[in-house]
Order: C-alpha cells, then structure tokens, then sequence
C-alpha cells in the first residue's frame, strides 16, 4: 500500500468525520471557560497558574479525542483489513497517528495564541507557548495511541484509556506548565523545549512498535 | 556447551508451570526464612540500637521501613516489565502468572512507601503530604500499577489479558526513567537518595547497615510472597489437571464404595 494512499484515506475520514475533530476542541475552550470563571477575579493568578491548566486542558483533550482513534475502523472492521493486508502495518498505525496529531495537537499549536488569551497569559509567551505545543502534543498522541489501542475492544474503554495513559502523558505536563510559567516569568523555556522535543522522539521510537502490536492483541491476530 | 544446554534446557522447563511448582517449594521456605532473619534483626537494629540523627534525632528511623519499601516497589515494577517482555517474545505461560503475582504485592508496598514517606514527611518537613519530585514518581509508579490491575479486570480472554498486560508493562518500564527524571529535577524538596551502588553513604556504618540489612529482608521477603502467589496461581489455573489433583488427593479415589 502507497504512502500517500493511506495518507490521503485517513485524512478524507479526519476531514469528513467532522464531529470527531470539533468536539474534543470544543470542550477544551469550554474547560478554559470553566477555568477562567472559576479563579479569583486578579488577572496576575490566572496567568501563574495558566501555564499549568492550559497543559492540563491540552493533556485531557487529547485523551478525549484519542479514544476515537482506532474506534470507528474497529466497529466496521477496516481495521483488521489494514492490519492484515498492509505490507508494513506500522507504517498504516504511524500514518494514523500522525492524522490524528493534525486534527488535535497541531490544531491546538494553531489555537494557542487565543488559549493564550482566554487564560490571561501575557503577549510575549504566546510564540513559546505554541512552540512548546509543537514540540509536546507529539509525544502525547503517540504514546496515548498505545493505550487506544489496548482498549478499542472494550465497549467503555474512555476511564481506562486514562488510567493507563495519564501517568505516561506525566512528563510532557512537568516541562510543558514550566516552560510556559519561565516564559511569562522572563526566562527563555529553550531547555524545556528540548526536554519536549526529546520526550517526543522517545514516544516516536516506542509509540508506533506498542500501538501495532496493541492492535493485534485487541484484533486477536 | 555443556552449561549452554543445562542452561537451555531450564529455559524450556520453565515454560511449564507444573516444573516451576514443583521446583519452587523449597524456594518459597528458604526466601521466608531469610526474610524473616534479617527484616527481623534488621527492625531491631534499626529501631533500636541504631545511632540517633544528629539533625532528625529518633524520627529519621522510619527510614528502615520506608526505603527497602521504595526500592522494591519499583524493582517488583521493572521485573514485572522483564516477566512482560518474556511473555511477549518466548510466550511463557509461567511469565503471565509472574505479572498477576507482582501487581498486589507491588500496589502494597508503593501504598506503604507513600505511608511511611508522609509519616516521615511530617516532622521533617513539616508536612504529611509535598508535591515533591520523588513523592510524585512513585504515586506515578502506583498509578501504573493499578492501570495494570484494572486492564487485567477488564478483559476476560486469558491469552489476550496475559499478551495486553504484557505490553502494558513493558511501556511503563521504558517510561519510568523518564518519568523519574522529569519530576526529579523538577523542584524537588526531598533529600538525595542515601544510598546508592556507586557512591559511599553519607551515613555512618552504624546507621547504614541495619538499612541494608533491612533492604535485602525485603528483597527475599518479596521473593517468598510473589513465589507463593505464583504457585497459587499455578494450582488455580491447572486444578483440572491430573497432577493438582494428584496432589490434592494423594490416594487413588475408589469409585462406588462407600
């Protein structure tokens, strides 16, 4: 199977599967609300903890979302297909993830800037905080791809999907809230950046190996 | 080449759960003996006769508890990701029965360091509870666990439960460094680790002994207690087989009479 084939499949889905995208989006601007209404009135609390709730949202949506990965492809049996006739079903699952990253973490790169905002996060973070999303989101969507995965055959997988993939998604909120409260505290988050982008090649190297053979456990091939 | 077959051939009997019960009943004595030995003498030590701290006084005891619980904690977790990865390349049913006998005794003794760390919290720290690096890693590390626990519930097929639970620790393993370092050099209010493979302690001898003596207890306490959950295990799952029954009833059954 081409590349480019796969590639172009699983986009037509993402982009006319159009719910699956906006949903999850939308109740990340509805938890930024929630957030907002709730904390005291002084805007100088909101932007110290903005840092850390605006990884927490990203964290919870992205879980959101990752359990409609494999769903759909499952239900109607496209999936086993894939798994079986694929000349190489890492490359179908990596081709998967990588649409799956565009239609949230990339989106959420895209929408920083009015996150940003919505949180009371000063001007001068907002490059930095998109850049740090560039850098984290790929590492969480995956490694939450191995824990779709493993629960796609359960009815309700949604609370255990959390369970075994919140703790992993660990290190990316540790330097994803430091980074963006060193940058709106004036010190350059060039390190945690790094930390990201590593943390994101780590999940590259195990996350694709543990989906596929996550899949195959769950197809029972 | 001698030892490479003796060697292979053990490989291939440990694949059998019969072989491994009927190997590991003296395992499960001597492990609980020596447990006993040194958790045994090393409480009294430590408890008793240790020197006093010159800054905790008598409160830095607790240590005798809470470190050998820590370590092995995280040692139960690393082997449950071997036993995962033997499970998953070799496909050895005694690997699966190994993981289903680490997740409780591994649950309870994350439970007893995160105890034991907030009773020593309070008159060190001042507090029963920090959002301290090392504090985090290892409610991680009992998040991780009962992850596992609850997968292993939720599915019902005990060759697809054994190869997910499989995976599912292997991931974890490959993540417990990073997981460990990222909160580590995070702001981090607990003291460096007191005794480590490649630095001399920071204690005196009189203080650190009774602690390893205290660790390697609990290193064969953990030994005995997973052997004897595994063969537990063993006899559930092949209670239909001739050789449990065997073992349950040693004399041959007469039917009709009585």
């Amino acid at each position: 199977m081409n590349l480019s084939v796969l590639f172009l499949r699983e986009w037509r889905v993402l982009i006319r599967n159009r719910a699956a995208m906006i949903n999850p989006i939308v109740f990340m601007f509805l938890a930024v609300m929630l957030f907002a209404v709730g904390s005291p009135l002084q805007d100088n609390t909101r932007a110290l903890y903005g840092g850390a709730v605006l990884w927490l949202i990203v964290l919870l949506t992205n879980m959101l979302s990752l359990d409609s990965l494999f769903r759909r492809d499952f239900d109607n049996g496209t999936l086993e297909q894939m798994m079986v006739t694929a000349d190489l079903p890492l490359l179908a699952v990596l081709v998967k993830i990588v649409v799956q990253w565009l239609g949230t973490g990339f989106l959420m790169v895209l929408l920083s800037p009015l996150l940003c905002l919505f949180l009371g996060l000063p001007g001068s973070a907002i490059v930095k905080t998109a850049l740090l999303l560039l850098a984290g989101t790929p590492a969480l969507s995956l490694l939450g791809a191995v824990g779709a995965a493993m629960t796609v055959g359960f009815a309700r997988g949604g609370v255990l999907l959390g369970l075994l993939v919140l703790p992993l998604f660990l290190p990316v909120l540790v330097f994803g809230a430091s980074g963006v409260s060193s940058e709106v505290a004036g010190i350059s988050a060039n390190a945690q950046l790094y930390w990201l982008a590593f943390i994101s090649m780590v999940a590259l190297l195990i996350g694709p190996f543990a989906t596929t053979a996550g899949l195959k456990i769950s197809l029972q091939l | 080449m001698a030892l490479k077959q003796t060697l292979k051939e053990l490989w291939h009997k440990l694949g059998s759960p019969r072989w491994f019960y009927q190997i590991s009943g003296p395992w499960v004595t001597g492990f609980g003996v020596l447990a006993l030995l040194l958790l045994g003498s090393g409480i009294v030590w430590g408890l008793a006769f240790a020197p006093p701290d010159y800054q905790q006084g008598n409160s830095f005891r607790i240590m005798y508890v809470h470190v050998p619980a820590a370590m092995v904690a995280q040692s139960v977790y690393i082997s449950m990701g071997i036993a995962g990865l033997v499970l998953f390349v070799w496909r050895m049913k005694v690997a699966d029965i190994a993981i289903a006998a680490c997740l409780p005794f591994g649950i309870m003794l994350t439970a007893l360091a995160l105890f034991s760390g907030g009773v020593w919290g309070r008159p060190t720290w001042g507090t029963w509870w920090e959002w301290d690096g090392r504090t985090v890693s290892t409610l991680v590390l009992l998040f991780l666990y009962i992850g596992i626990f609850a997968l292993r519930e939720a599915i019902l097929d005990s060759q697809m439960r054994a190869r997910a639970s499989a995976l599912v620790a292997m991931v974890g393993t490959i993540n417990i460094p990073i997981i460990k370092y990222s909160v580590d050099w995070w702001h981090t209010l607990h003291q460096p680790a007191s005794i480590t493979l490649t630095e001399k302690p920071t204690m005196p001898a009189e203080m650190w002994l009774p602690l390893l003596v205290m660790v390697l207890g609990m290193y064969f306490f953990a030994g005995h207690n997973i052997i004897t959950r595994m063969r537990l295990e063993i006899l559930r799952r092949e209670s239909g087989t001739r050789w449990v029954r065997n073992l349950v009833l040693p004399e041959p059954t007469v039917k009709g009479s009585g």
